[in-house]
């Protein structure tokens, strides 16, 4: 590179305060970007992408601090710059794309408001000028209706939308720099794709670098030139995309990469005639007028695991609902080893209620934080089983070593006091302490790293294993079902739209919605963007191929 | 929009119930005061003859859930009731000013209260929510603590207090305003404006910190939004960060807030009214309290209590028009 780089950090070292004290987030990691260039930052939850991507604009959040290194952007140095002069370079010259679009929008303004605020105050472009352009944007964005969408507030704009409008107000001035963190996280599978092609256009057309942040290789496999691996505020590796997928030099990289190889031996088919654990039995269910769930009919059977796929606002989670009795279905039935279950969860027995159990999505808001881990798990211990003393006491040791904590290190502790993968073990155990027969495990993974989400759902497998557990996995991610499941439920809308054991649904021929969703995920190939829109057609991707059905 | 009506209308009818209940609780609550009027005008060396006979005059004999059930009657048809000490023993009170009725009565002074509590708000709430704001954006400086440390001492001193400072520093040694703030019918808007001056200051001082703190806390809360971080991205001006990002959707809580003290404007500056002998409707109020004239204490009671009402209702109205969710439904 002949060329002066456009951000050259150097040797620099991030802290973070926790408690009067300054902990290291990043310790002395250099990144170069040239102009044009689009470098993938990616590492687990707690490595620091987001940190160092914020520093890449001179930026920290409140109880952050760069103590060491310079952070140049174009020639100018950021640690040194006054406010003023940032003022100058932020919105303008380096813009910014957050990971959730619908929490960075200012509630309170229209889009377009917000789209034109930059240019406006950067004295860019006229407040009219910005607004035509920004209409442009949308549609080289390709967002629908892009002359009206603008005129929408946030809460009026779906997801995968708001995340384009969000892409169109950071290109509002035209910057040298986007950095881009996590923007497909929070969306489902077949909005992503939407999202990333257009993100890549249009970073392709204007000439754009960028430092795009995700956890997801895959989703990094499309969109970098060059990709850096960091783990734990270290830098592991930075290499050429295809060559770092191909030939990845570190030990850390290539666990990386083996993550997706998880998968569980196959079960031999259910016998016929055995009775299944829960029967879910044309249920219909609405949330007061709104009808939600259409006729819903599933087995689950002893000791194996049906995942129920499908998108947000798809269904799942309101079926848990019904199954657990917290939602009364307005038709249809759940049946417990062939006897129905009262619909409400308030009629149904203690020993009904012990043999359905839960885990959530967020172990951190679902774990009492003013208890410790040992009361949290010994209150169902005493609620269903009626232990009391020292046998409450062994028995929530027993739990503890069975989701492979050690009882003696972690019954004290409180949930902050540990990780997102141990708390959510602690969730394991919790619903386990019940001693059930089946448990739901709503989205228990999709808010973990893949590495600690592995270390999850080996744990689940091992579990069912051992106690003959029958598991409904409700998931939106693809690749668990692949590693998990057993047989697997499709919903869409609220119904079910095709049902069977995992290997026939991985074999085509699926229903159209299955397929989507199946050819949606993103794979390892770095070419798999551009193959898969150049086989769909540009107008039929994502959410426009999800709403032609 | 139907939405947003239908909640306003919601509202309304609960203000309407909530103020029928509050009826019940200032007649019984009145009615339990010990002594009454007769009692009260007759003096100590009153004949049990000539209580009763006042008694049945002014229909006191009559049981409560009647009288309660007359009163309401007439509350509804707009007529509040004729006060017992203009009636008939003007003369014995003193209180003659040729108006008979409640309503006569009430009118004037609670529209020299009105004035006042607006003359109050006007400066009250800009400068409330100005100094939150700035006390927002310097936030933890000397400014931000210079400025809870004055709003806090001028809330925590009694009212008199407050009053005769100014007045000394105001009307005695720089004598740019009156300090005695006899307003009357008829009296030009600018010299009335300059006569409720000092009382009006007064009450700005004990009002501002309520909104003013709650202004810079609800400000503050946001900061940490995802929203607000993008706009410091989009490199904006701290200022610009402030009013235009953080204050719109703190507005609610500062709403409700500035009714709260709307409210107690209306209702709560007797003191004040009788530092600067104001003819507001707080002085009428403790005054007909101590000679036992129901009317006019129920009366007041219940402009009080639909002041609250209304005011509330208002501060809901309109922190629900300040949430786009409402009004932009999807």
């Amino acid at each position: 590179m002949t060329e002066e780089p456009l951000v050259k950090m150097r040797d620099v070292w991030l802290e973070g305060r926790s408690d009067e004290t300054w902990n290291p987030i990043i310790n002395g990691v250099d990144l170069t970007l040239a102009k044009g260039e689009v470098l993938g930052l990616i590492g687990e939850s707690g490595a620091g992408k987001s940190t160092l991507g914020l520093a890449a604009m001179g930026y920290t959040r409140d109880g952050v601090r760069i103590s060491k290194g310079s952070v140049e952007f174009d020639g100018i140095d950021l640690l040194t710059a006054s406010a003023a002069v940032k003022r100058q370079l932020l919105g303008k010259r380096i813009a910014y794309v957050a990971q959730s679009a619908a929490a960075s929008f200012n509630p309170a303004h229209k889009l377009i408001e917000q789209h034109v605020e930059g240019p406006v105050q950067h004295h860019v472009m006229s407040r009219a000028e910005s607004e035509a352009d920004g209409i442009e944007l949308y549609r080289k964005l390709r967002l629908p209706n892009p002359d009206e969408i603008g005129f929408r507030y946030p809460h009026q704009v779906s997801g995968g939308q708001l995340q384009r409008c969000m892409t169109a107000m950071a290109m509002s001035c035209r910057p040298d720099l986007i950095i881009f963190d996590e923007p497909t996280t929070a969306l489902d599978v077949t909005t992503q794709i939407e999202v990333l092609a257009s993100i890549r256009d249009i970073v392709e057309q204007f000439n754009t670098a960028a430092i795009y942040i995700t956890h997801d290789l895959a989703v990094v496999a499309q969109m970098a030139d060059r990709i850096k691996v960091l783990l734990k505020g270290d830098e592991v590796e930075t290499a050429d995309t295809r060559t770092m997928l191909s030939a990845p030099t570190q030990e850390y990289t290539k666990s990386l990469w083996a993550v997706r190889s998880f998968e569980r031996p196959l079960k031999p088919a259910v016998q016929t005639g055995s009775v299944p654990v829960v029967s879910v039995q044309n249920v219909d269910a609405s949330y007061g007028t709104v009808p939600v769930l259409h006729d819903v009919s599933f087995d689950l059977h002893e000791g194996r695991t049906v995942a129920v796929v499908g998108e947000s606002g798809s269904g799942k989670s309101t079926t848990a609902r019904c199954i657990t009795g917290l939602l009364p279905p307005k038709a249809g039935q759940i049946m417990l080893d062939g006897e129905a279950l009262p619909a409400d969860y308030r009629k149904r027995s203690k020993d009904q209620l012990r043999q359905v159990q839960m885990i959530y999505q967020m172990a951190d808001t679902a774990l009492n934080p003013r208890m410790s881990i040992g009361q949290i798990i010994a209150r169902p211990v005493e609620f269903y089983l009626g232990l009391k003393g020292k046998e409450k006491r062994k028995r929530v040791d027993g739990l503890l070593e069975q989701i492979e904590l050690e009882p003696s290190q972690y019954y004290h502790r409180l949930p902050s006091e540990l990780s997102g993968g141990q708390k959510q073990r602690i969730g394991i155990a919790r619903a386990l302490a019940a001693e059930p027969k089946f448990i739901i495990c709503d989205e228990v993974t999709s808010a973990l790293d893949q590495l600690v989400a592995e270390g999850i759902l080996r744990l689940l497998a091992r579990l069912q294993d051992e106690l003959s557990l029958t598991y409904m996995f409700i998931t939106h991610d693809l690749a668990t079902v692949r590693a998990i499941a057993d047989e697997v439920v499709v919903m869409k809308d609220g119904r079910v739209v095709e049902q069977g054991p995992k290997k026939e649904m991985f074999k085509p021929p699926h229903h159209a919605y299955t397929d989507l969703l199946l050819s949606s995920v993103p794979e390892m190939d770095p070419d798999w963007l551009t193959n898969l829109l150049k086989e769909r057609g540009v107008d039929n991707i994502g959410d426009a191929a999800v709403d032609k059905m | 929009m139907g939405n947003v009506l239908k909640i306003i209308f919601q509202r309304l009818a609960l203000g309407l119930l909530t103020l029928l209940i509050v009826s019940i609780v200032i007649f019984v609550a009145v009615n339990l005061l010990p002594g009454d009027f007769a009692q009260s005008i007759l003096g100590q060396g009153a004949t049990p003859e000539a209580v009763a006979a006042i008694r049945q005059d002014l229909g006191l004999d009559q049981p409560l859930l009647t009288r309660y059930f007359q009163w309401l009657g007439g509350v509804i048809q707009g007529d509040l009731g004729t006060s017992f000490a203009q009636a008939n023993f003007a003369s014995f009170t003193g209180t003659d000013s040729g108006a008979t009725t409640v309503a006569q009565q009430i009118a004037p002074r609670f529209a020299n209260t009105m004035f006042l509590a607006m003359i109050t708000a006007a400066i009250a709430v800009p400068f409330s929510i100005f100094l939150g704001v700035l006390a927002a954006l310097y936030r933890n400086t000397v400014f931000d603590r210079a400025t809870n440390i004055f709003t806090l001492t001028s809330i925590s001193s009694p009212e008199f207090f407050l009053a005769y400072i100014l007045i000394l520093f105001l009307a005695v040694l720089n004598p740019i305003f009156p300090s005695l703030s006899n307003i009357f019918e008829g009296m030009p808007f600018g010299e009335r404006v300059e006569k409720s001056m000092l009382p009006a200051l007064t009450l700005t001082l004990v009002v501002t910190a309520h909104m003013m703190r709650m202004t810079r806390a609800a400000i503050i809360n946001l900061l940490a939004s995802p929203y607000i971080e993008m706009a410091r991205l989009k490199g904006l001006s701290p200022m610009r960060v402030i009013v235009k990002h953080a204050l719109p959707n703190a507005l609610a809580p500062i709403i409700n807030v500035i009714a709260l003290n709307l409210a107690y404007l209306i209702t709560g500056v007797v003191v004040v009214e009788v530092v600067f002998v104001y003819p507001g409707i707080g002085q009428l109020f403790v005054d007909s309290v101590k000679i036992r004239d129901i009317p006019v204490v129920q009366a007041c009671c219940l402009i009080f209590a639909t002041a609250f009402i209304l005011l509330n209702l208002t501060a809901d109205i309109m922190s629900i028009l300040s949430n786009p969710r409402l009004r932009h439904p999807k």
